[in-house]
């Protein structure tokens, strides 16, 4: 789905990335932690965290990670903003907790960009 | 001709300890170099998250450090030195939630004790010395083909 549908599905203000809405989506990641994210996110996925501080953009951008989702009404910082404009990163945010932005998005077909975390190396 | 010892690029970049004011940007930078040298994605994209987890773990625990960035044909060396206080138990350090983070780090997004173990995921070759009270000095290669 395009991140346009993401918009409408989570009632989201888009905060960065205006003219990005038609890039293409399958997969996404939710969590709090960014080494988490490092160790277990796939490139091409939307980030659905919590955080608002420039580190969700850094992360972001080390991953290729396709657009981030802030949950729970929150807003990026300013400086977080400037980076994600900087390295053409999208970032909307939606007032739906985390639980019920996974939930509604998998519903439509977005799927976790891994299953479960296996032993294996995967780099595809 | 191009022989497997030659260097293709080699920079150091100082990074500030104690201080997230500009966490992250080294590695941002690392991998902008990295893209402009055309390696494979799946190698930047390694690369610069071992990087990005080395830059952090400076700004959050260390006095100053430096991350030396090393390309040849056929591997990317990274580096990360720093001046701090060094780890006590590294085999503890290693397991994964294990983690010495105060709130100012959790509050980035770190700290979760993945720092470590996710240097060794994504490289081909990982080694970690430290001395108590003086630093910590991580050797890191990503092979390119």
């Amino acid at each position: 789905m395009t991140l346009r549908e993401v918009k409408e599905i989570l009632d989201a203000e888009v905060f960065v990335g205006h003219d990005q809405l038609e890039k293409e989506v399958k997969t996404a990641f939710g969590a709090d932690l960014m080494s988490d994210v490092l160790a277990f996110a796939k490139e091409g996925s939307l980030l659905l965290t919590g955080l608002t501080n420039p580190q969700i953009v850094r992360t972001s951008d080390v991953l290729d990670i396709s657009a981030i989702i802030i949950v729970r009404g929150k807003r990026p910082l300013p400086e977080t903003t400037q980076l994600a404009e900087e390295l053409h990163i999208p970032i909307l945010g939606t007032k739906y907790i985390l639980f019920e932005t996974a939930g509604r998005l998998y519903a439509k077909g977005i799927v976790g960009c891994v299953e479960k975390v296996g032993e294996k190396r995967d780099f595809s | 001709m191009i022989s497997h010892e030659t260097v293709i690029y080699e920079n150091s970049f100082l990074i500030e300890g104690n201080s997230f004011e500009n966490a992250g940007h080294i590695s941002t930078e690392v991998k902008a170099l990295l893209k402009r040298l055309k390696l494979p994605k799946e190698i930047v994209r390694r690369a610069a998250i071992v990087a990005y987890e080395a830059e952090m773990n400076i700004c959050s625990y260390a006095e100053r450090g430096t991350i030396i960035l090393r390309v040849m044909p056929k591997q990317i060396f990274i580096e990360a030195i720093d001046e701090g206080r060094g780890i006590a138990d590294i085999e503890l350090a290693m397991q994964e939630g294990y983690s010495t983070a105060t709130e100012k780090i959790w509050r980035m997004g770190f700290g979760a004790g993945m720092g470590l173990a996710n240097m060794k995921r994504f490289s081909d070759f990982f080694s970690i010395t430290s001395e108590i009270g003086k630093g910590t000095h991580i050797r890191m290669i990503i092979r390119i083909d």
